[in-house]
């Protein structure tokens, strides 16, 4: 029996008939919907359809849509980074994107996907916060924004895609005394590495990359690992457990098919 | 990542320890008449606080499972936990994640099949921190859920393993947190070995992660000793208090 648990209990119930199928396909080396264990669903990225934003991005991975807009502002630096820009990432789970999804605060999923997202671009160190500083007390802020619009499975993935494509779109913000002249910029913001997550479930002993909402709803375990060209940059565990070397594995599957979509977002 | 701070001096680190030396722990367990089990744990500068109600009725009730039972954590950081500012009361962005991560390490543990209908509470407050905190709090709420008779699969310790000064660190203080390039906080089930929490910020390589995981193994050795002895403490000294 799988057990559905926490939030999770008011997700929808899936028929055992239906699960029991989708198990015995992965059996047979492909999955319910025809891909390969390491493969993604095809990758779709559309920059600069938010104006009013300094930089935007929707990600698409399969059916599953995620729209990044990248804001600055004005800002007190943190007090103990007093000579750095801050960066903060935020995440809605629109009530439109599924019948899962409640209006509200954020929820735990919300804030974990921001999180998760935030420390990998954080970790990543691909944008030169020094740069953000304007004079004492005074940065610029820059605010990465994720709307979950439509979630058909791997919105983590879907978001970091959309978060890192519209960092790209970014045009820094023109500053006359201090403030932010809106609507003029100064040239492109820097972006000195791409930081890409990738998330897996096992079921039963597969381990499956970029999962379906089915297999989100009957996985065992769910690990997210973001990467830049060289390096681990983040990680995290969600439900289940993993073996050291399970985690190993991950990491070579995580660099691969990071690799790949490092390419599509250079386009 | 800030200012740069010197972590690492003639191979000892800040409060002078080795790279693989862990801080000073002491575990106690049943430390609260109220609750159906307790811990409280002293690690380098943290105090945290455990308690556990449960197996009990579920709120609302419709948010059981006929099936099992529901496993549900609350890590709190209290407003004075911190040398720096006063933070505010109530869940943070922070404190929710961290619940959650919580939560999911004890799901894979607790035989929940058994309670049908119910609910299990796990409140973690931590009372003065000081780097290390998830892992202090994993590592101290084992104790008391089997304090509390929850039947688990296994006993589980955790411990953070990071980068300071290119130099890997078992059991990051809060400067190495701060100031260090990397972070890893690992939960590791004592029996199986298997990783039930991974986080991880920073840059690393693959290599440094399999020699950073099994830096961790060896102090989740040292600290399933350390919850062990806790747990036999009560049955020694029925009725003692508590000592700050």
């Amino acid at each position: 029996m799988v057990i559905i648990m926490g939030e999770e209990t008011k997700d929808i119930i899936m028929s055992t008939i239906r699960r029991d199928v989708m198990k015995g396909t992965l059996q047979s080396g492909v999955r319910f919907d025809g891909r390969a264990f390491d493969e993604y669903r095809k990758i779709e990225i559309q920059k600069s359809v938010i104006k009013t934003a300094e930089g935007s991005a929707v990600a698409n991975i399969g059916n599953t849509k995620v729209l990044a807009a990248v804001k600055f502002d004005i800002m007190t630096p943190f007090p103990d980074r007093p000579g750095l820009g801050v960066f903060i990432t935020n995440a809605e789970h629109l009530p439109t994107a599924s019948s899962s999804f409640e209006p509200g605060p954020p929820r735990e999923e919300s804030i974990e996907m921001a999180r998760v997202v935030d420390r990998a671009i954080r970790s990543a160190e691909c944008i030169d916060l020094e740069s953000f500083f304007i004079e004492k007390d005074k940065v610029l802020g820059l605010f990465i924004d994720l709307y979950v619009l439509d979630h058909t499975g791997n919105y983590t993935d879907t978001a970091n895609i959309a978060a890192t494509a519209a960092l790209l779109d970014t045009k820094m913000p023109k500053l006359e005394d201090g403030a932010i002249i809106r609507g003029e910029y100064t040239g492109p913001l820097k972006v000195s590495s791409l930081p890409i997550s990738t998330t897996m479930v096992k079921v039963d002993d597969y381990w499956l990359v970029d999962p379906s909402r089915d297999e989100e709803l009957i996985q065992e375990t769910v690990l997210t690992i973001g990467t830049t060209e060289k390096h681990v940059c983040s990680m995290q565990k969600g439900r289940g457990a993993v073996t050291k070397d399970e985690l190993l594995n991950g990491i070579d599957i995580a660099f691969k098919s990071g690799n790949d979509i490092r390419k599509v977002l250079k386009g | 990542m800030g200012e740069k701070v010197q972590l690492i001096i003639d191979g000892k680190r800040t409060d002078g320890r080795t790279p693989d030396e862990m801080r000073d722990i002491r575990i106690e367990a049943g430390i609260l008449k109220e609750a159906d089990g307790s811990s409280y744990i002293e690690w380098g500068g943290n105090k945290i606080i455990c308690g556990v109600y449960g197996p009990r009725e579920c709120i609302p009730r419709h948010g059981a499972s006929p099936y099992h039972a529901i496993v549900k954590c609350r890590y709190m950081m209290s407003p004075f936990a911190s040398l720096e500012e006063h933070g505010r009361s109530g869940p943070s962005r922070r404190s929710v994640e961290l619940s959650k991560v919580i939560r999911e390490t004890f799901e894979n543990l607790i035989l929940v099949e058994k309670f049908p209908n119910t609910q299990i509470d796990l409140f973690i407050d931590v009372l003065q921190a000081n780097g290390g905190t998830r892992t202090a709090s994993i590592t101290a709420a084992t104790v008391a859920l089997v304090n509390a008779g929850i039947p688990m699969k296994d006993m589980v310790s955790a411990v953070a393993v990071g980068k300071a000064d290119d130099t890997l660190v078992l059991d990051l203080n809060k400067a190495e947190d701060n100031q260090g390039q990397s972070d890893m906080p690992l939960a590791i089930s004592h029996k199986d070995k298997k990783l039930l929490l991974v986080q991880m910020d920073g840059l690393l390589t693959k290599e440094e992660i399999a020699k950073m995981v099994d830096m961790a193994d060896k102090g989740c050795e040292q600290l399933h000793e350390m919850q062990s002895a806790g747990l036999k403490g009560v049955y020694e000294q029925e009725g003692k208090k508590l000592e700050w």
